[in-house]
């Protein structure tokens, strides 16, 4: 198990090196010159040429590419452009909103998904497995960003039950909650359904196979057979796709956290990326493809848990 | 003679397919005495599989049984309710499958489902646990403490055979009903499993029903044999008798199509020639005549009956 523990991670590592360089070369793409947008058209081209030398913009991008690596094995992720405050500082303030909003929006996902995906299952071509089935296609192809507008509408502004901007006083547990229940539920509504189809789809799979018929020869009851020797199995490949769908929620919390105004990772990628604030992009899109690559090492790691098959690195 | 432990009557289960009705098994009779050990044999698509689906009530949704009963210990199997079912199963009734590679749980140790098939005795965990390691010693596992907290990828197709014959045994059943428990793995491998489930069933003293398609198999370890074809049972008797003199002409077949009877100098495979009958439209008269060679015109009008007693044949033509 360490063994695959720590094969996993040192592939993990050279995904999120290979990730962050073509990033860079992604952003340093981007049409707009960073001086003329920060400094206005008015500028002359001395305080031009001043403000991409203090940002090293004058330097030929392997050097700067080199740079940005040296300082980030220091824990130097640059300084903002603006505040002049460490963008290390800055990223790791914003990026708990972020974390706490999409790891909410997949637990309360996979808490009401897995549950509703084996029922589906055990009582395939019932009115609920028919109705989740209706409604999972629905949710999938409603984008988060409407789904949180009517939410937004109906919860906050009609109903008044839930407040709609910010994330909540801090050192306040409870008030922090009430604001987190919009944007998670924008955010993981629509992975319910998908996640209930996943989960359906596996279980029905596993529930013929011959070793749930030899559980059931051996007259272990049906919950057991359930829960220990199918659902174990069925959900291998769906926490895969979680570790994965963190991804998409991460690029989905962008939107859930401007329409909210909640403070985030994705907000403040928002505003550097309108500003051409090359340090707070490139801090904030390494640190969210860290927690990206960290998740999918999770979710490998669970898998290998649950499968020792992947522990001894069979395919299953 | 002592009671039988199982006897089946009359036995008739349908599938309902999108060609129409499937007639899987007609009229079929059986009976098994208690500490016998009997075999089934027949081609694929014979019955054998449905027959034990019914038994252990483990058929699929689209099957209905159309009519007979099948007495266990004197009990109606087909009126017991679910969960007195499932109080036999694994019990008083036991089962082996035919591929072991499918048949163990691949993510739980081979120790956690020997423990978990224990669910119903009061004993402490230590208890259960050295059950399942002398019935692993049992079956001829070698190093079995190492194996317990090993998985089934871990071992090879005879080890998770000679595992599945411990869970089916650890319970001391009545009946064992091993389904082609062979025939995934090697001829030699084959043998020492035959002698070794043969040296247990005399000493849990059970009942086994044994079904396979290798004929060797089956006279080397069967007491009784039951020819069945296309769903019906076309002979039943005492192995000796049905190998040495068979009555049916499928059963004469068969023999003659065995690869182990064959001289070495003939070049020819022989067989039986035609196919299975189409099951959702069976002939009117007997199952066989079709492809029979010795059938009269009562043959294909009038379907011959399986009746009396020891060795017998559905057969009009049948040679006593």
């Amino acid at each position: 198990m360490l063994e695959y523990v720590i094969r996993r991670s040192g592939l993990a590592l050279v995904i999120l090196l290979l990730a962050v360089t073509l990033l860079f070369a992604m952003i340093h793409m981007m049409p707009g010159d960073p001086a003329s947008i920060l400094l206005g058209p008015k500028a002359s081209p001395e305080l031009k040429a001043a403000l991409n030398q203090r940002m090293g913009l004058d330097q030929p991008l392997l050097v700067q590419l080199a740079r940005f690596y040296a300082d980030l094995a220091q824990g130097d992720l640059g300084t903002d452009v603006f505040s002049n405050r460490p963008v290390l500082e800055m990223v790791l303030e914003q990026l708990p909103y972020t974390i706490v909003l999409v790891l909410a929006a997949i637990g309360g996902a996979s808490l009401v998904g897995i549950p509703l995906g084996c029922y589906s299952a055990i009582r395939h071509n019932s009115l609920l497995d028919r109705l989740v089935g209706v409604m999972s296609v629905a949710f999938i192809a409603i984008p988060s960003f409407v789904i949180a507008l009517y939410l937004l509408l109906l919860l906050s502004v009609k109903w008044r039950w839930f407040p709609a901007m910010g994330a909540g006083d801090s050192g306040d547990i409870v008030d922090q909650a009430r604001h987190l229940v919009l944007p998670a539920l924008a955010l993981g509504l629509g992975w319910v359904g998908y996640i209930a189809r996943l989960v359906r789809t596996s279980m029905l799979e596993v529930m013929e196979e011959n070793h749930i018929r030899t559980a059931r020869a051996f007259g272990l009851s049906e919950r057991t057979i359930i829960v220990h020797y199918a659902l174990r199995i069925a959900v291998l490949p769906t926490v895969t796709i979680l570790g994965l769908g963190i991804g998409t929620m991460l690029s989905g919390a962008l939107f859930a956290e401007i329409v909210f105004s909640r403070p985030g990772i994705g907000k403040l990628l928002h505003e550097g990326v309108l500003t051409r604030n090359y340090p707070v992009v490139m801090g904030s899109v390494l640190m969210t493809t860290a927690f990206f690559v960290l998740c999918t090492l999770i979710s490998d790691v669970i898998n290998a848990m649950l499968d020792p098959r992947v522990r001894d690195g069979e395919s299953s | 003679m002592s009671a039988p432990v199982l006897n089946i009557s009359n036995l008739s289960v349908n599938y309902s397919t999108d060609r129409g009705t499937l007639h899987a098994l007609r009229d079929v009779d059986l009976h098994i005495q208690a500490g016998r050990i009997v075999g089934i044999v027949g081609e694929s698509g014979c019955g054998k599989s449905t027959l034990i689906s019914t038994i252990i009530r483990l058929l699929s949704a689209n099957a209905c049984v159309e009519e007979g009963e099948v007495l266990f210990q004197g009990e109606d199997l087909l009126a017991l309710d679910a969960k007195a079912m499932r109080k036999l199963r694994g019990n008083e009734l036991a089962m082996v499958f035919q591929d072991p590679m499918t048949s163990l749980n691949p993510v739980l140790s081979i120790g956690r489902q020997m423990l978990d098939i224990q669910y119903r005795d009061d004993g402490s965990k230590a208890e259960k646990k050295s059950r399942s390691l002398h019935m692993l010693e049992r079956v001829g596992i070698p190093d079995a403490a190492t194996q317990l907290d090993r998985y089934p990828h871990h071992l090879s197709g005879g080890m998770r055979q000679r595992v599945a014959i411990a869970m089916a045994l650890m319970t001391e059943p009545s009946l064992l009903i091993a389904d082609e428990p062979t025939t995934a793995l090697d001829a030699t491998l084959e043998i020492q499993i035959i002698q070794r489930l043969r040296q247990l069933q005399r000493d849990v003293g059970c009942a086994v029903l044994f079904i396979s398609h290798h004929l060797g198999v089956i006279s080397e370890l069967c007491d009784e044999v039951v020819v069945m074809y296309a769903g019906e049972v076309v002979e039943s008797g005492g192995t000796r008798q049905v190998f040495d003199a068979p009555k049916h002409p499928y059963t004469r077949g068969l023999l003659e199509c065995d690869p182990a009877s064959i001289q070495a100098s003939d070049n020819i495979l022989p067989v039986i020639p035609g196919q299975l009958p189409d099951l959702t439209d069976p002939p009117p008269g007997c199952i066989f005549q079709p492809r029979c060679d010795r059938s009269v015109a009562q043959c294909s009008s009038q379907r011959p009956r399986l009746d009396g007693q020891g060795h017998r044949a559905a057969c009009f033509v049948a040679t006593s």
